[in-house]
């Protein structure tokens, strides 16, 4: 997808597993994605794609007796899924930060606000608690809280919802990563608060020059935020490519469809509404082939006998469909 | 006009909570003719839920009045009452939670007619199965239990039980809202489907003013308890008369990067808040980038212009200004 | 499709029956350590019902000769007590008391507690205030302190032990039935059920009773096991049953003076009480999962 140099994360056929060994379901399979320096990756799907599972990968999150089953997360020359436990937490938290979709159940209830910055700060560097105290009104002040001095000593619940978001993004930059991983930050926010947050995430992204991957369902946050985008389906990535070729000429039929649902329901009254029939694959059955095959209106024959592969359409674009075999590159 | 199919006429609820009550709803007032799905939209908080289960009669209003076909639902007698709750039925957000979980489906989709004493259980059961087979589920399925299906499905068993009383309008509470992008249009497709095809009156209810857009013929808009913009869906998507609906539309994200990137979007200073109840004015108005010196002492009243629409906001006082801002106009 | 009955290919008919009907024995019975549960405490019930027709000896017949005879003596196959009373015998013929203190009691205390916990949840109000404090007034007093409190002022005996057993237990089961009444009141199916048209009672009968019972269920069915201790230690107190009848709690409370000499006295109707909580514990998680579809496995 770009040169070498600039990569800061590679995910290599990641594999992950929810549940035991028997009857768990997997629920990323052999994914393959790069984080580049300074950019926004949106890793966008519908619920139970296993985009919040990718996230949780890369935090080795994944609680037992789930397991990663496969695959390598390149990170500063290392395998972060080689790495010991120790090893791993001075990279959560303090490499990459994450932000999670529930401002009020991420935070702390007994904790201050103030507090809780000043720990995450503590737990990676060697500092007094004073001068991580400081750093955190600091912190709070550079996500637009009023009044950060005397705010930090408040706890959550006097927060609004926006603004407990601005202090899970305050606590993830704490320790200025290289990486945030930002899982559905703004779905519980409305709409007006989104577009602050939004612009709070992107403005401190390119400040930092961290990378951002930023997972959501919702593709009007996508086309504003990314650079590049992975559409999941069902565990895999079915089309990555620069935001403006997933927009404009997505390649694989689950993104057309996904786009065409958009178009019906936002843009035009007078637009088809083109829904996709029937509902994504149960992980514990998936079809043979293709896993969108069952609901894809362009299905060939050989889409059920086929897994296919993610494959090279130019620099910036890749998509996973045995039709583009067939079809002539545009 | 002919008389109107539902007449919503000033209700105000007021709850009792923690401080000294605020109003949930304040002297909100539309009417919704056959056929016609009137769009409300607003945030979270706004009291959008609160006038729903306010026009259902699930809570009594302080103030005003609900009037179906010409007849009082609110405050009328009990018998009346429940017979007049066949008109007006209603699609929940969460629909898994919306069904009764120790019930088979086809006992929940029947349970209306059961609860009204309609019907013999053969009749029922004739008409869970027409139901079925029109929200595109199979016969087979009356017999399995909710949690058996997924969000997609389980919205459509609670649009069939919804319809089995016949009803004349159908409040939808942010009832697409939960769910994933193509089974949103798959149940959206479905919606406006039965709309045609039995004439019937909807009040869709979300935050997601894209969606409404799409499926309103008007849209109301609610901010803090009232409702601040009144009219037909694309005009005032296209040149909305409130600040507050100028300033959401600016907020949504378009999904094309040729048009709208994260720069592009429009911020607003601050975020809804209950006013002050010593502040009398304008509940936007702290947010109002357009505010004049009198919206901090009187709340304005929603008006209608000449073009038939309605706002509530001094900056459109002047009846004749009537061209509306474009989204350009807003800083 | 136009025949009055639904009739819809199924693999499994039975299966049907039995989510139609109100009674989810199929499912219960696929739960392999809850059926178990079940037989053994219906044939120790049977037991204990039989015992005059099934024991060779009275319960009360003492035979100075054959005092302390150990387990598996000919004649007394679980040995005699310290008056030579055969243990078998009074096992059985205690069981009948201690069983219907453990249960009779817990079932009428769930009616009560559950009417009234559900009146309290769905009135709200000043019926809530009424009956949640005349509860609590209940609840502030320690569970054997009220019952000892209960039984004294009454004549002792059984009745009097079943009575202060119910009285204890109701402000416990009538909590726990107003929470599942607040909790189930807040899912928008009630309020479907309401926009329907639903009067207050039926509501009440038809979504809220089934959707608290299997908790309170399996609540009151473990609460039958820790009963038959209560009842045993009211009986030890000397507020329940009268010697020389027996029921278990009153067993191990003769038996512990000659633990050393003869520890089986003290252990075989402790061993009892033991297994028949833990058998009622089992019954409530079986009877929790048959009675809710959500967790019966297809």
């Amino acid at each position: 997808m770009s040169s070498a140099d600039d990569v800061v994360l590679e995910v290599r056929d990641l594999r992950t597993r929810f549940g035991a060994a028997h009857g768990g379901i997997v629920a990323v399979d052999g994914l393959t994605l790069q984080l580049r320096r300074g950019c926004t990756t949106a890793l966008v799907g519908e619920s139970g794609s296993g985009k919040s599972a990718t996230a949780l990968s890369i935090m080795r999150l994944i609680d037992p007796p789930g397991a990663i089953i496969g695959g390598s997360v390149r990170y500063d020359g290392r395998d972060l899924l080689s790495l010991d436990e120790i090893a791993m937490r001075h990279v959560r938290g303090a490499r990459i930060g994450m932000i999670f979709q529930d401002p009020l159940t991420s935070l702390n209830p007994a904790l201050s606000i103030g507090g809780q910055i000043a720990e995450t700060i503590l737990a990676h560097e060697t500092v007094q608690r004073g001068v991580a105290l400081q750093r955190a009104v600091a912190l709070l002040e550079r996500v637009g809280i009023d009044h950060a001095a005397s705010r930090a000593a408040d706890y959550p619940h006097h927060f609004s919802g926006g603004m407990r978001q601005r202090v899970l993004i305050a606590t993830a930059i704490a320790c200025n990563p290289e990486i945030i991983i930002a899982d559905e930050p703004t779905t519980a926010l409305d709409v007006t608060v989104q577009a602050k947050v939004l612009r709070l995430l992107h403005d401190l992204q390119q400040e930092m020059q961290a990378s951002l991957l930023l997972i959501t369902h919702d593709l009007g946050v996508v086309a504003t935020m990314a650079d590049d985008v992975a559409v999941m389906y069902a565990g895999r990535i079915v089309e990555y490519a620069d935001v403006d070729s997933i927009f404009h000429r997505p390649r694989h039929p689950y993104t057309q469809a996904l786009l065409g649902c958009m178009a019906g329901i936002e843009d035009d009254r007078q637009a088809p509404l083109e829904p996709i029939a029937g509902a994504p694959p149960d992980l514990r059955a998936l079809p043979p082939g293709c896993r969108f095959a069952p609901r894809c209106t362009q299905a060939l024959g050989s889409c059920q006998q086929q897994e296919p592969a993610l494959q090279r359409l130019s620099a910036t674009h890749h998509a996973a469909c045995l039709r583009l075999d067939a079809m002539v590159d545009g | 006009m002919a008389e109107p199919l539902l007449d919503v006429r000033a209700l105000s609820k007021r709850f009792a909570g923690s401080g000294d009550g605020v109003f949930a709803v304040k002297e909100a007032s539309f009417t919704l003719q056959r056929g016609e799905t009137m769009g409300l939209v607003g945030e979270s908080g706004c009291g959008k839920s609160t006038l729903a289960r306010l026009l259902l009669n699930l809570i009594i209003p302080d103030q005003g009045s609900v009037v179906i076909d010409g007849t009082v639902f609110t405050g009328a007698p009990r018998r009346a009452q429940r017979k007049l709750r066949r008109r007006v039925q209603i699609v929940f957000q969460d629909a898994l939670s919306s069904l009764n979980p120790r019930m088979t489906v086809g006992v929940n989709i029947a349970e209306p007619m059961r609860l009204q004493g309609l019907g013999t259980a053969t009749e029922r059961r004739a008409a869970v199965r027409a139901l079925l087979d029109l929200v595109g589920l199979r016969a087979g399925d009356s017999e399995r239990y909710p949690h058996e299906f997924s969000g997609g499905q389980c919205q459509r068993i609670a649009i069939a039980r919804a319809l089995i009383l016949r009803p004349d309008i159908v409040v939808f509470d942010e009832a697409v809202s939960a769910l994933d992008v193509s089974i949103r249009a798959q149940i959206l497709r479905l919606m406006l489907d039965l709309q045609q095809r039995f004439g019937l009156a909807y009040l869709f209810i979300s935050h997601d003013l894209g969606v409404v857009r799409r499926v309103s013929d008007r849209i109301a808009v609610m901010y803090l308890g009232r409702i601040v913009e009144l009219g037909p869906a694309e005009e005032l998507c296209r040149a909305p008369l409130h600040p507050y609906t100028a300033a959401l539309l600016r907020a949504i994200p378009i999904a094309d990067p040729r048009r709208m990137r994260v720069n592009d979007l429009g911020l607003t200073e601050g975020e809804a808040a209950r006013p002050d109840k010593r502040m009398p004015g304008c509940a936007f108005q702290p947010r109002c980038a357009q505010r004049l010196p009198r919206c901090a002492h009187e709340p304005p009243a929603l008006a209608t212009l000449s073009t038939g629409r309605s706002v509530a906001c001094f900056l459109h006082s002047s009846a004749d200004h009537s061209t509306g801002l474009t989204r350009s106009d807003v800083p | 499709m136009d025949a009055p009955r639904v009739t819809i290919a199924s693999p499994a008919p039975r299966a049907v029956i039995a989510r139609a009907s109100g009674w989810r024995l199929a499912a219960f019975r696929r739960d392999r350590g809850a059926t178990l549960a079940a037989l053994l405490l219906l044939a120790l019930a049977a037991g204990a019902i039989l015992a005059p027709w099934i024991t060779f000896h009275g319960p009360d017949e003492a035979d100075n000769a054959m005092r302390y005879a150990p387990l598996l003596s000919p004649g007394h196959l679980l040995g005699t007590d310290q008056q030579g009373r055969d243990m078998l015998a009074r096992l059985l013929w205690g069981g009948r008391i201690s069983l219907l203190v453990g249960v009779a009691p817990t079932l009428i205390a769930t009616a009560i507690g559950l009417a009234l916990g559900m009146l309290a949840g769905y009135a709200r109000g000043v019926t809530d205030q009424i009956i949640m404090r005349s509860l609590d007034v209940l609840f502030a007093f320690p569970m054997v302190l009220l019952a000892i409190a209960v039984a004294g002022t009454l004549r002792p005996g059984v009745s009097t032990e079943m009575i202060a057993i119910t009285i204890v237990l109701i402000p416990y089961i009538g909590r726990l039935a107003r929470t599942a009444t607040l909790s189930v009141v807040a899912l928008p199916f009630i309020e479907a059920a309401r926009a329907a048209g639903g009067a207050p009672v039926s509501i009440v009968l038809r979504y809220i009773l089934p959707n608290v019972f299997g908790p309170i269920l399996v609540y009151a069915t473990t609460l039958m096991g820790l009963m038959i201790v209560v009842g045993s230690g009211l009986s030890f107190l000397g507020l329940g049953v009268q010697p020389p009848t027996a029921d278990w709690g009153a067993m191990v409370a003769d038996g512990r003076v000659v633990l050393r000499r003869a520890p089986h006295v003290t252990v075989l109707p402790g061993m009892m009480i033991l297994l028949v909580s833990l058998l009622f514990n089992f019954l409530g998680d079986g009877l929790r999962d048959a009675l809710d579809p959500r967790r019966r496995r297809q």
